[in-house]
């Protein structure tokens, strides 16, 4: 496969940063999955689609509005009625779900160029986070595993809840550089390393 | 102001996109009758008080909504989604779609 480009390379310096004398509380990364996938159900297919998904990833997902799953490889959540976002680390996600999501249940957006994925872990995360979306992240009602979509300065976010303490954002590639420079200025106040 | 979606939960407006006066009802596209398009492009309730409007959550789940919305006080009593609206359900219906 032809190796893929981030938007972020000329901005992502590894390493320590802003005020980290006093200790490290966020962490920094894009995490570069193969394959970002957005799936939308017709009305009334939504549990077959979910279905699919299973099929397709193993990964099972619990009812309600912005509930998701991960193993670690491959995560879903979904950010709108009857629509999900599916990553998984390899590529060729797409042409897994082409023979289960038919055109009678749904639809298969494959977005892995078009969106970077930025993970933020740490025990200041959600304070930086909160400086960002106007959306709350207190653990109660953003339990882990779930996901919201909301916007930055307009620019669109989708978010989901890696760990108690860790976020994955995905953002549009062409907004990704513009929005990882905010997050590191955001970041620096606490002290943050870029892995 | 706040707009509880009925999936995304309580967001501030800055995340919704007006679309307009709830409480028209466009003709259909080939309608001739010139006084409904009247009616349908300047005719306004403009209520002190509660007023139907549609929304939509443009920056999270971008769902269209059928919003009451008091002019006097923001005050937001009802949300739902117009995906499942029984005036569009009845107007398909009319018209064949499903
Ligand atoms: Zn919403």
């Amino acid at each position: 496969m032809v190796e893929r480009q981030s938007p972020l390379e000329l901005e992502l310096r590894t390493g320590s940063h802003g005020d980290f004398e006093h200790g490290i509380e966020v962490i920094l990364s894009e995490t570069r999955p193969g394959s970002i996938l957005q799936l939308a159900a017709w009305p009334g297919q939504e549990k077959a689609l979910i279905a699919g998904i299973r099929t397709v990833t193993g990964l099972a997902l619990p009812d309600g509005a912005g509930a998701g799953s991960t193993d670690g490889v491959r995560s879903v959540f979904g950010f709108a009625p009857g629509k999900f976002t599916v990553v998984d680390e390899a590529e060729g996600l797409a042409s897994a779900f082409a023979n289960v999501v038919t055109p009678d249940i749904g639809t298969v957006t494959d977005l892995s160029h078009g969106r970077t994925a930025i993970r933020i872990a740490g025990p200041k995360a959600e304070w930086v986070l909160a400086k960002f979306f106007a959306i709350d992240f207190a653990l109660p009602a953003f339990p882990v595993d779930a996901g919201r979509s909301t916007m930055h300065h307009d620019v669109f976010a989708q978010i989901q809840r890696t760990g108690t303490d860790q976020f994955d954002i995905y953002v549009f590639r062409s907004f990704a550089r513009s929005f990882w420079k905010a997050l590191c200025h955001a970041s620096e106040e606490v002290g943050y390393e870029v892995q | 102001m706040l707009i509880t979606c009925p999936y995304c939960g309580p967001r501030d407006v800055i995340e919704f996109t007006y679309q307009g006066d709830g409480n028209r009802e466009r003709p259909q596209p080939a309608s001739q009758d010139l006084d409904a398009w009247n009616a349908y492009v300047y005719d306004r309730l403009n209520p002190a008080g509660d007023h139907n409007e549609i929304w939509q959550h443009s920056g999270s789940c971008r769902a269209h909504l059928r919003v009451v919305r008091n002019t006097l006080t923001h005050e937001i009593s009802s949300v739902a989604f117009t995906r499942g609206d029984h005036k569009v359900a009845a107007r398909h219906k009319a018209e064949g779609k499903s």
